[in-house]
């Protein structure tokens, strides 16, 4: 098979395949996923109006992208004159740029991450690495799969793909090499696993002068930005260093302060399954006295403006990054979240992915199929991000590319004659006494085999039956 | 690193902003240019947001099934509750300390504006100030921190502290392991839209729902992470 894209062996079938041999990480997947769906099922079940808050949270939404110049500016407006210090980043390299630079100019080698989204898309710890800054991520599912060198698989729990004993195992061997090692005798319950984690941070976060975060939300009006959290690892970044950086894709905002009644209801029930989540931590520029005295935000765009101009698939920058409709994919639950070949797995990542980066790649042009468009994942998106209709769209845009750039001219004059031939009842008809004669002049025992020319490559491997005589059409017509 | 810890903040800080000067005008050109089949004359309240989800009409704030609801959220969370029907800051001081007795050892960080006559009954020395300011180490040592709180929403179990008098900096809650919260009833909302119109978005402000926990290990909610692992919270009635 040659490498043409659009139906060529795109890498998430490959990866699909590999990842469907491995019975542990189906089992880990079926038995987290199983707990979360009953989870979130409970406690959207307690809301009477949640429906209400959908439609609200996708408005708000709508509002917020159909206007997103006019936010940004006001968002920079309020962040600065709170105290704060705003950067514009075009890309991943940019913001990378921006943000080395920054902690370069505090003098400090370390700092402690809050898991952020945004900065695993543009590879922020590669990326300080490599200025020779170390980065610790402090959330147990980021930390996990960093001492594990390992890659995220779910947005709300990097690290869904490992069980309890392989949690023991990893913090046993690596803890040591980064800090405070595990404690003796360290069991797979996961209270004490918990405690490991703790443990091993704490250090980190009571010297770190510097912190990176994300933003769940920015809110224009007041220049407020929201991060929620559970474990207490956010506050710990948010509140004790100097410096804090934060790095948020610029379709993070929303208008008004009103406007988080609604997220802060759909975001913890849709996420974790809880009425709310353990902590959310606002901040408005900086506060004497409290807190960090230096706040940059850095403002990402990331291919997010490319996804804006597309009027269907605009509405994938809704996300809220819950993960709801990665725990309710039959192929997700599956395949897990390393076979989608990016830090956005699941349904809202075959159609996130392949908007920021582009379709240049064959595993941007396979992730609109990782679907079966049953659309489970539309039903339980808190902001009703149609995810079937923006896949079958970026089908459509990703055989068009196709079409128009690798599609032999032979099979375009033909797909060109057949609809020219398929509009018409009398061209049809014509076609088809015509097929019966040629098919019938080429076929040996009822079978046409091998053929000339351009159709030889489809031939070669396939035989196809003599056409009849006279089309059901002609015979209709004959014997009534 | 080859910078001084010290180098003048601009050397860098000029630097950086000059590049960024033209992402900012290109991502908004973009961003525009994205939009165009947005309608010049459209402005943002155009875009209808149905606010038809409850803002309101729960039971009355401060009443005592608010109250009751809260409990039991705060409850279902692992915070250890308890009521306390006070006729006087008396009783008050006395549940404090009670409190104190039965699960901290060690001093209790108390924040400026917690009401003095709540500590009457603390031995003295079990009282740490944040005055002179603590550094973390100090926090880290201090068993537990006593504070108020700014309100607290009954549906979903959560206080919300906004650094007002009785409830200090942030880290003040943060890094010590025990947290003991002294709500008023009448503080008490039912739901979060209730709370956040009542918040001034300008201080930082901390929602708190039940001790420090993860999903991480499994899916599965397990308390006890990097926050403090007890919340106790005294849900005050007064007389």
């Amino acid at each position: 098979m040659s490498d043409s894209t659009y139906l060529g062996m795109p890498p998430f079938p490959e990866a699909a395949r590999t990842a469907l041999g491995d019975t542990q990480l189906r089992s880990n997947l079926a038995h987290a996923t199983d707990t979360i769906r009953r989870k979130r099922a409970a406690v959207v079940a307690e809301v009477d109006d949640w429906e209400e808050l959908r439609e609200a949270g996708r408005a708000v939404k709508e509002r917020t992208l159909r206007h997103l110049d006019t936010y940004l500016v006001r968002l920079e407006e309020r962040v600065t004159a709170a105290g704060g210090q705003v950067h514009w980043a075009r890309d991943g390299a940019e913001a990378g740029r921006i943000v080395t630079e920054l902690v370069r100019a505090t003098g400090e080698s370390e700092v402690v991450k809050i898991k952020s989204m945004a900065t695993q898309e543009i590879e922020l710890n590669e990326t300080l690495a490599e200025a020779g800054i170390a980065a610790y991520e402090t959330d147990l599912a980021e930390l996990i799969v960093q001492l594990g060198d390992d890659h995220p698989s779910h947005i709300l729990v990097p690290a869904i793909h490992r069980n309890r004993a392989e949690i023991r195992e990893i913090f046993v061997r690596e803890m040591g090499a980064y800090g405070t090692p595990a404690p003796d005798g360290l069991t797979d319950d996961p209270a004490r696993l918990a405690e490991a984690a703790r443990l091993h941070l704490r250090e980190k976060f009571l010297r770190a002068k510097v912190g990176i975060s994300g933003a769940n939300f920015l809110v224009a009006d007041t220049g407020t930005a929201v991060v929620v959290e559970s474990e207490g690892n956010g506050r710990m970044c948010l509140t004790l260093p100097e410096t804090l950086i934060s790095v948020v894709g610029i379709e993070k905002i929303v208008p008004s302060w009103q406007d988080l009644e609604v997220f802060l209801q759909l975001l913890p029930r849709s996420s974790t399954g809880e009425r709310m989540n353990p902590y959310t931590s606002t901040w408005t520029g900086t506060t004497e006295g409290d807190g960090p005295s230096t706040f940059h935000l850095v403002l990402l765009d990331g291919g997010r403006s490319d996804t804006l101009a597309d009027r269907i698939g605009r509405q994938a920058l809704n996300c809220i990054r819950c993960s709801a409709c990665l725990n309710v994919c039959p192929v997700y639950e599956r395949v897990g979240g390393h076979a989608y070949g990016s830090v956005y797995p699941g349904p809202i990542g075959a159609i996130l992915g392949p908007q920021l980066r582009g379709t240049d790649t064959l595993l941007d042009r396979s992730l609109p199929y990782a679907s079966t468009l049953c659309g489970a994942c539309y039903e339980v998106c808190p902001v009703k991000i149609n995810i079937p209709e923006v896949l079958v769209h970026l089908r459509a845009q990703v055989v068009d590319e196709g079409r128009e750039r690798r599609v032999p001219k032979a099979e375009r004059m033909a797909m060109a004659a057949a609809r020219w031939v398929l509009s018409d009842p009398a061209r049809l008809a014509a076609a088809q006494r015509t097929g019966a004669l040629g098919g019938r002049l080429l076929s040996r025992r009822g079978r046409i085999g091998r053929l000339p020319g351009p159709l030889s490559p489809w031939s070669d491997t396939r035989d196809a039956p003599s056409p009849a005589r006279e089309s059901f059409r002609a015979w209709w017509k004959r014997t009534h | 690193m080859d910078m001084p810890a010290n180098v003048p903040e601009n050397a860098s800080g000029q630097a950086l902003r000059k590049a960024p000067a033209g992402a900012r005008e290109e991502i908004l050109a973009r961003v525009r240019r994205a939009l165009a089949d947005v309608p010049a004359a459209e402005e943002p309240a155009d875009v209808a947001v149905a606010r038809d989800y409850a803002r309101a009409g729960g039971p009355a704030p401060g009443s005592p099934a608010v109250r009751e609801l809260l409990v039991e959220r705060l409850i279902d969370y692992d915070a250890a509750v308890r009521t306390v029907t006070a006729a006087d800051a008396a009783s008050v001081a006395e549940a404090v300390a009670r409190s104190a007795a039965a699960r901290t050892a060690g001093p209790l960080v108390v924040p400026d504006g917690f009401p003095a006559e709540w500590l009457a009954a603390l031995p003295p020395e079990r009282v740490l100030r944040d005055e002179p300011p603590l550094g973390v180490g100090a926090l880290d040592r201090a068993g537990a921190v006593l504070t108020t709180a700014a309100a607290a929403v009954a549906t979903t179990g959560t206080l919300v502290l906004d650094c007002g008098p009785g409830q200090g900096r942030r880290a003040l809650t943060l890094v010590p392991d025990h947290h003991l919260c002294v709500v008023r009833a009448g503080q008490v909302v039912a739901s979060v839209p209730e709370v956040l119109a009542g918040l001034e978005p300008a201080r930082p402000l901390t929602f708190i729902s039940g001790p420090s926990a993860t999903s991480d290990i499994e899916l599965d909610r397990i308390e006890g992470v990097h926050g403090p692992r007890t919340l106790e919270v005294l849900v005050l009635v007064e007389g």
